[in-house]
């Protein structure tokens, strides 16, 4: 339609034409449409629901005493202010007056004791239980105030109740339903295919900037990419190849952006069994890994190399790129030194899903270099579970970290790759009950180099965190978003 | 039963990198997979008795309920599917078998020829290339959030799953129909009535049709049920909760009664589809009536 055709419509549809200057900007009430390939399975985060419920309901329905913010800082969230004791074992928190739940019921210092219990449950299947373990006691002296008491102190308490879920203690079947104190309640729920979220008008802060939000759900990456051509969401949250970006890039009607992600692809070896017990393997397997490569290959110009399994924004990040940079022939000389100088053969268990089978081949033939022979073994991410994580019956796997802050995970010699240094371990545990987080912070650095020159594992690179939108939508998050999609700050203009 | 020999626990599904040793024990405890196979097995049958389905070990829903959603999606899915597919094969079937000398003749049957070859996902992936990416005029997939109750959406994104299964099913069944075509063309009775006089569209649709039908019935029941069992594809190509999508998931995460409860629903609907053909069988031709009774 031409300029002068429009403006007859408008003549003719007597509208005047700021009407249609104004139709730009942002509609308070918009319907923002979210295409995803994570499905929560339920809606309960402690019932194994998966990384999708976070994605959905994390600070959107539901919140939590502190919140992460978008880049990374932990803040209260429904706390008003909290203390701790001077041995650190004693935290009192004052809780925010004036906040409901969804059903209307008030906040109180019941429900937070109700809801941290709840993952630390027996029953409870949250991945976040044993990092809450240090908590021995959670007192309610009066309505607004919450005392929880440590066996040892724990800097990351804070960070750590930010995955807590504040529920009603009232609430039943929230497998199915909810009652939460966020911006949004649950609307509609299909499974297998959507769920929506509506503006909650009672929420005690600030109202969303938009009237509902629709998360879609997809099986088929090429399917969700096709939603966004097609118009039929506006928003995909999670890119998985970067052949499919070429279509949005350049293209005028869409945004790509890239944020910092934690998500690491890493080959970790079962360092328990030879000859992945010999650090000069696994050094030298890091040194014969082109890296730079590998992540070209996949992600073409996207993505970070990692000398460790640090992400950079985690605190204690410091650039290790350097330790065990590629080099094939210090590698074969390191083989040598470690008694394998005709190289040696093993088993690569490998998760059946993109990017594992094909970072899987890449390795093999980089390998064959230095002469180590890999057989690709193919398994089910459900057989990775019982093999891999629970019988440590592996030489070594590929598998995707996603969450931040998991170099702890470092500091268990029960771990499935079962590394263990008794320095990194003081390290990790130490670090928990540092008095600052400078201090927490400074033993974290510490560890982290000591992994890295141990080449406890191959960190091959950190997961792009790419976001592609409609260009009439705006304000939603872009960083580290295995764990939350806020969506209260998205606008769409019509 | 097979399902449970597979490596993997019900119990991986519920939990993530991080879990202990005692979440773990708890949760096979909960889902019951840390119970001996037989004692899964009675408890089974017993509950299949009571029509009780179970829950889900994952979603911790009502099999049955969540059976009875995903129906919304696959049976009209189906039936579009199995419809498009009837008014392509049978016009064209007969066209085919009629005219099997002209040059449109053959094509027909080149092409149908080559429908059968294509695996259904390529034709779904093209369907989708053409009407909704380039063309614009349908979407890529998808279901409404609320179902049925928004009837416009739910129908337009059922007609490019609908159309791929019917193209597909289409192709097979046309060769069928054409077969079947060729047999009545040759018969003694067609001759016949066009020796009594009858035109020979006329004799076509008064003997031919009914003598044709009867092979075409049968290999029909078998389309229709394979067309339902096969919908898994096409519902993953066209992201649609059906039951196809939710037998799948369910396998991936080792959900007995979600597996379970689809699979036995869905042998009861292929026992219900093949009675149904049988019935259409015998109102159609006598002959089949009058063995059933003179065998009583």
């Amino acid at each position: 339609m031409t300029t002068k055709t429009l403006l007859l419509a408008a003549l003719l549809a007597g509208i005047s034409l700021p009407a249609t200057v104004l139709a730009q900007e942002a509609n308070p009430d918009a319907s923002i449409r979210i295409g995803s390939l994570y499905e929560p399975q339920n809606l309960d985060n402690t019932a194994g629901a998966g990384q999708g419920i976070n994605e959905a309901f994390n600070g959107n329905v539901y919140e939590a005493l502190f919140q992460l913010t978008d880049a990374g800082a932990v803040e209260p969230k429904l706390v008003d202010s909290y203390e701790a004791s001077e041995d650190g074992l004693t935290y009192t928190f004052k809780l925010k007056p004036g906040v409901t739940f969804h059903s209307g019921d008030p906040l109180t210092a019941a429900d937070v004791k109700y809801s941290i219990e709840r993952v630390t449950a027996e029953a409870s299947k949250s991945s976040r239980k044993k990092s809450l373990s240090t908590i021995t006691g959670i007192e309610t002296p009066d309505d607004q105030t919450v005392v929880i008491t440590l066996s040892a102190r724990s800097i990351s308490l804070p960070y750590n109740l930010s995955y807590v879920w504040i529920v009603n203690d009232a609430a039943t079947d929230i497998t199915a339903t909810e009652d939460g104190t966020g911006p949004y309640t649950l609307g509609e729920w299909r499974r297998g295919s959507a769920l929506a979220l509506e503006r909650n008008d009672a929420y005690w802060g600030d109202a969303p900037t938009n009237g509902e939000v629709i998360y879609t759900y997809f099986t088929d990456a090429t399917a969700l990419n096709n939603a966004l051509l097609t118009n039929a969401v506006d928003i995909i949250t999670s890119v998985q190849s970067p052949d499919s970006l070429a279509q949005f890039q350049g293209n005028s009607p869409y945004t790509v952006t890239e944020g910092a992600s934690t998500t690491k692809e890493i080959l970790a070896y079962n360092d328990r069994v030879a000859p992945f017990d010999n650090v000069k393997v696994r050094k030298a397997l890091a040194r014969a890994t082109d890296k730079a490569r590998l992540l070209n290959s996949i992600w073409g110009e996207y993505g970070t190399l990692i000398g460790s399994f640090v992400p950079p924004t985690d605190p204690w990040y410091v650039d290790l790129t350097s330790v065990d940079a590629y080099d094939v022939d210090s590698a074969k000389a390191l083989l040598a030194e470690a008694g394998y100088p005709d190289g040696f053969e093993f088993t690569l268990d490998t998760p059946d899903y993109d990017p594992h089978p094909i970072v899987a081949q890449f390795l093999q033939s980089e390998y064959a270099k230095i002469g180590v022979k890999v057989n690709i073994n193919i398994i089910t991410a459900n057989e990775w579970y019982t093999k891999v994580y629970q019988a440590h019956d592996f030489q070594a796997t590929l598998q995707e970290h996603v969450n931040h802050r998991d170099i702890v995970f470092y500091g268990n010699p029960d771990f499935y790759w079962g590394y263990n240094n008794p320095e990194v371990v003081k390290l990790i545990a130490d670090s928990e009950s540092a008095a600052t987080e400078a201090e927490q912070t400074e033993k974290l650095t510490e560890a982290n180099k000591l992994i890295a020159e141990d080449a406890a594992s191959n960190w091959l690179y950190l997961y792009p965190q790419i976001v592609v939108s409609a260009t009439n939508v705006t304000g939603y998050p872009v960083n580290g978003l295995n764990s939350q999609f806020y969506a209260y700050d998205i606008q769409k203009s019509e | 039963m097979l399902l449970r020999l597979l490596p993997g626990d019900p119990a991986n599904a519920l939990l993530g990198v991080g879990a202990t040793e005692q979440q773990i024990a708890a949760a096979r405890a909960q889902v019951g997979s840390d119970q001996p196979l037989a004692v899964q097995f009675v408890s089974f049958l017993g509950n299949i008795a009571r029509l009780d389905l179970g829950t889900s070990f994952v979603s911790r829903a009502s099999v049955l309920e969540e059976i009875g959603n995903r129906m919304s999606v696959t049976l009209p899915l189906t039936f579009m599917g199995f419809f498009i597919a009837l008014i392509l094969a049978v016009p064209l079937g007969i066209l085919a078998a009629v005219r099997s000398e002209k040059w449109y003749g053959t094509a027909i049957s080149v092409i149908s020829q080559l429908g059968i070859a294509i695996p259904v996902f390529w034709v779904g992936i093209l369907l989708v290339t053409l009407f909704s990416i380039n063309l614009r005029w349908l979407p890529s997939g998808g279901f409404p959030l609320k179902g049925w109750a928004n009837f416009g959406e739910a129908i337009t994104g059922m007609i490019l799953p609908a159309l791929t299964i019917g193209l597909v099913m289409g192709a097979s069944l046309l060769r069928y129909v054409r077969a079947a075509t060729l047999d009545v063309l040759g018969s003694d009775y067609l001759r016949t009535a066009r020796a009594l006089g009858a035109s020979f569209p006329e004799a076509l649709i008064r003997h031919g049709l009914r003598n044709g039908a009867v092979p075409v019935i049968s290999i029909l029941g078998i389309e229709l049920a394979s067309t339902f069992l096969g919908a898994v594809v096409i519902e993953r190509v066209f992201s649609l909760p059906g039951l196809g999508s939710m037998l799948l998931l369910a396998i991936q995460q080792r959900d007995y009664p979600n597996v379970q409860g689809v699979l036995f629903i869905s042998t009861l609907l292929v026992l219900l589809i093949g009675f149904a053909a049988d019935i259409a069988q015998r109102l159609i031709d006598p002959r089949l009536r009058s063995t059933g009774s003179a065998r009583e």
